[in-house]
């Protein structure tokens, strides 16, 4: 019999405690919640199959909507002749874009989201929404797709970066000139943006290295590969209210976007996320969510959409496919003297920001005197790109961790002492801009240096690599209410949805403040009629935005409950000081007031003013970066091509770890991702330009026995910025490992693998090449 | 036209009425409105939909409703007895074995399943024995933890 309100140690010998490297006299440096690992208040509900995810939810007399997608990369769309379709009996609705006009009023990224999520005039991928049908059931549905005629003309399609960037590649978009570009081009090009970052003189660090590596690197295109399809269910009446439940990273977003589209009041739309079933960044987009609304109100009934696993590879958006090239100059003392990138980021079809986070990630782990990227927007014949756990700074340190570990060994220097030595700190003027606070990135390189995983002894075909990771991470728009209960118990309320234990982290963070047990505080997370406007969790800024508004709200609360002990004690409210869960009477003449506990306020809040809440809202600057150092060692068949995990370790900076479960939890997470896009992860094409492998079956993302147990270190460097410390921990474990493997199979069998994924027959290639020369 | 299946669900006599080409997940979810299975594939590839018919481990999208007549069904609704949860559920509760949980029922039955059948498994045992459940949030690490606590306390160790 487990009692479920205990705080449950799991397996206390097993538990390092996270090793506080640097603490820069924060006003919060003892915890007693923060720090603890209690089971998480949605857990009871995921492990008895009562947790409500998207397509677990139904609303009376609804009706089943289904998409016809297009099976052509790239083709006009001449004619849709849905007449047929219409007559089937049991159809009650079919859309086109023609029922959706363009309300995007000259906004270029809601009409591309409006054009994604429809297709208007043309068709752009194999798997683009065509028309969609609401019918009484699946199976109506499905028939009334197959009676729907869309006569296409097929166009030469291009679904390869580089090969998209040539002249003479097929242009997607007549009006597309390169953004950024001086003068403006006159021809149009796939080559939506270029970007550039760094400082210094580049050339003239080249001139100073005794050593230059120069390597041209690819990776092929991932899919989040979350286990819930995306699903929602939609209900709009004629008095122009909707409500739509749905699994999303942002549901306040998602109500931004569907009510723009659909010509919605944004207050009339009402959006309640459903438990999420892993989103990892495809779930901050709108993807059939306007079409199912467009759908109910064409009908007039609600209308439950659910994609396929097919459709979700097809149709809901990968992170970008790229090459990239790298450059790095060193003098033989280790120093880099200059460095330059230039990255080719597959977009989709529609303009992003992918080669720019990777030109702004590509060398942001070093200190570096001169220092260029320039990153490059590519449109190709593929579903439009979307945000993948710290988008594109994967793909990034891939190719920079791969010639930082090969510039190393030219030079005859350790790889660890290396990057010690190049190692970004505080005050340094990153390679995207900004000057650092402190970070943690030498931080996660010594503890690397002392691990025993580094110095234990490798088997017979076994290599050991490093590498080190950077994100961001971002804070933004967050609100959040905190209410007394009359018996004293307190309700969190919050707009970011729980990808992965949130609401027990936000929990402990406001028993901290307001000095109470874990036990008397429950986070839920909002509809978007309760609450005002929360960006999506997205940028690692769940738990650490959250955190910070849940605990301004706290505080918030205290003032309330100081003035009403006051009223109750009938003393001026600066005599009244707030101390463990309790309102405390200070100053002379009140030695004989007994501290009053929040339940006792509580249970007089009718009578001393109504009831005791704390409110917050905020734009939560200052989100810490974050650096991780990963070790791997790799085993490979040199007859089969095939790599195996054997051991791996993941050293990261959280600021401070509120729940360091749940942050191993993340930096597991991440690792194991990072691992299945290293070794055997990539959408591919036929030259039909149509996906070939839309499924789990062959689109393999690694499973329980391709793994090893993945060992974590927590390191705390607290971000001054958060009232705790706190720093995002959920994206950055996903960064270093696609060079971290790289890098170990270069040392198990001495051959630079410069194509992700290192597929058994790439390193087969790749081996027998070597052995050739 | 529906056919009326007579089964047996995590202990109770139950009627449906479903197609002949419905799936057994699909029966599960949408006749008997225990949504703890879920669909993340529906090919069979990522065991979200896993249950046991009579004590045998499948993917309920693969297998038809109708096959469920005269079966024993069990799903992950019916793991806890009463208050009290089945020491799989517990563990994977304590260690922190799920994020985002969606994955988790399927996990518990296979798990469950492997236990009767292993119950003192080695680590590689266990995950070659969850290999047919997709995760994409843990990284398998502490699912294989809890796992092997489970099993301990069951045997009693």
């Amino acid at each position: 019999m487990v009692t479920l309100t205990e705080n449950t140690l799991a397996n206390p010998k097993e538990r390092v405690t996270p090793t506080v490297v640097h603490n820069p006299g924060l006003a919060k440096e003892a915890f007693k919640s923060v720090g603890t690992r209690p089971l998480r208040p949605d857990g009871l509900d995921k492990v008895t199959g009562r947790a409500k995810y998207g397509a677990d939810f139904n609303a009376p007399g609804q009706l089943v909507g289904k998409i016809l997608r297009s099976p052509h990369a790239h083709a006009k769309i001449k004619k849709i002749d849905t007449s047929k379709a219409e007559k089937l009996a049991g159809v009650k609705a079919i859309i086109t874009a023609a029922d959706l006009p363009d309300l995007t009023n000259g906004d270029k990224g809601m009409y591309d989201i409006l054009d994604n999520c429809m297709a208007r005039g043309k068709v752009f991928y194999d798997g683009h929404a065509v028309a969609a049908v609401a019918a009484i059931d699946a199976a109506t549905a499905k028939a009334a797709l197959k009676l729907i005629k869309v006569d296409y003309e097929i166009l030469p399609h291009v679904t390869d970066v580089d090969e998209a960037m040539k002249a003479k590649a097929p242009v997607l978009f007549a009006d597309c000139f390169t953004e950024g570009v001086e003068p403006k081009p006159k021809k149009a090009s796939n080559i939506a943006k270029q970007t550039e970052f760094g400082h210094g003189d580049v050339e003239a660090g080249f001139a100073e290295a005794d050593v230059i590596v120069e390597r041209s690197f690819k990776t092929e295109q991932t899919h989040q590969g979350y286990i819930e399809p995306h699903a929602c269910v939609a209900s709009v009446s004629p008095d122009g209210t909707g409500e739509l439940w749905v699994c999303t990273q942002g549901h306040f977003v998602y109500r931004n976007h569907c009510a723009m589209l659909l010509g919605m009041d944004v207050a009339k739309l009402r959006v309640t996320s459903s438990e999420i079933g892993g989103g990892f960044g495809g779930k901050t987009h709108v993807w059939g969510e306007p079409i199912a609304l467009a759908l109910s109100r064409k009908a007039n009934k609600p209308v439950k959409l659910v994609m396929t696993r097919d459709e979700v590879f097809r149709a809901s958006g990968p992170t970008s496919a790229s090459s990239v090239d790298v450059k790095i100059g060193v003098k033989k003392d280790g120093t880099i003297t200059a460095a330059s990138a230039e990255l080719r980021f597959a977009s989709g079809p529609y303009i992003s920001m992918w080669a720019e986070l990777g030109a702004m990630t590509s060398f942001a782990c070093y200190d570096l005197k001169n220092v260029r990227t320039r990153g490059y927007e590519v449109l190709v014949n593929r579903p439009k790109s979307a945000a993948y756990r710290a988008p594109s700074a994967p793909i990034a340190a891939f190719a920079v961790e791969s010639v930082v570990d090969e510039i190393a060994s030219k030079i005859g220097m350790d790889p660890v002492e290396f990057r010690i030595k190049n190692a970004a700190k505080q005050g340094t003027k990153s390679s995207y801009g900004p000057v650092y606070g402190p970070i943690g990135i030498g931080a996660t390189l010594e503890a690397a240096k002392n691990h025993p995983h580094m110095s234990a002894p490798l088997g017979p075909n076994q290599g050991r690599g490093m590498a080190c990771g950077f994100w961001f991470n971002f804070g933004g728009q967050t609100c959040t209410d905190l209410n007394v209960g009359p018996d004293g118990s307190v309700t969190l309320t919050v707009g970011t949805v729980d990808v992965g234990g949130s609401r027990a982290s936000l929990g402990l963070c406001v028993a901290e403040e307001l000095g109470i047990p874990y036990n008397q505080v429950k986070c839920l997370v909002a509809d978007t009629g309760t609450l005002g406007h929360n960006d999506m969790t997205d940028g690692s800024r769940g738990t650490f935005s959250s955190s910070m508004a849940g605990i301004f709200a706290a505080r918030n609360a205290i003032t309330v409950l100081r003035e009403r002990a006051a009223k109750m004690w009938e003393i001026p409210v600066d005599d009244v000081v707030w101390e463990d869960g309790h309102a405390k009477a200070t100053g002379s003449g009140h030695g004989n007031l007994a501290p009053l506990s929040l339940k006792e306020i509580a249970a007089a809040a009718a009578n001393t003013g109504g009831p005791v809440a704390g409110h917050a809202e905020i734009v939560a600057d200052g989100a810490g970066v974050s650096f991780a150092t990963h070790i791997a060692d790799v085993e490979v068949d040199p007859e089969t091509g095939r790599s195996k995990i054997v051991r791996y370790t993941v050293i990261q900076d959280a600021g401070k770890a509120v729940h360091p479960t749940y942050v191993e939890g993340q930096y597991q997470g991440g690792a194991a991702q990072g691992i299945g896009w290293a070794l055997n992860e990539e959408y591919i094409y036929g030259k039909d330009g149509r996906l070939q492998n839309a499924g789990f079956l062959d689109y393999r993302i690694p499973v329980c026995s391709d793994l090893p147990m993945i060992d974590t270190q927590i390191l705390e460097i607290p971000n001054p910025n958060h009232p705790y410390g706190v720093r995002g921990v959920g994206e950055t474990s996903i960064v270093p490992p696609l060079a971290t493997i790289a890098n170990a199979m270069s040392n198990a069998f001495g051959v630079r693998m410069t194509h992700v994924p290192m597929s058994p027959p790439r390193v087969l290639k790749a081996l027998e090449a070597a052995a050739k020369a | 036209m529906a056919v009326i299946v007579s089964t047996t669900v995590n202990g109770d006599d139950v009627q449906f009425a479903c197609e002949p080409d419905e799936t057994l997940l699909d029966a599960l979810r949408n006749r008997l409105g225990l949504t703890g299975a879920k669909e993340g594939c529906g090919t069979g590839d990522c065991g979200a939909c896993s249950v046991t018919v009579d004590g045998r481990l499948v993917c309920s999208c693969l297998v038809l409703g109708v096959e469920a007549e005269g079966r024993e069904i069990e799903t992950v609704e019916g793991m806890a007895d009463g208050a009290t949860l089945h020491p799989l559920q517990t563990k994977f509760l304590e260690h922190a074995a799920l994020q985002c949980g969606v994955c988790t029922p399927g996990f518990l039955i296979a798990a469950k399943a492997l236990l009767e059948k292993n119950p003192d498994p080695s680590e590689e045992e266990i995950r070659f024995g969850l290999a047919g459940n997709l995760c994409r949030c843990t990284g398998y690490d502490k699912i294989v933890r809890a796992v092997q606590d489970a099993a301990k306390e069951m045997r009693g160790a």
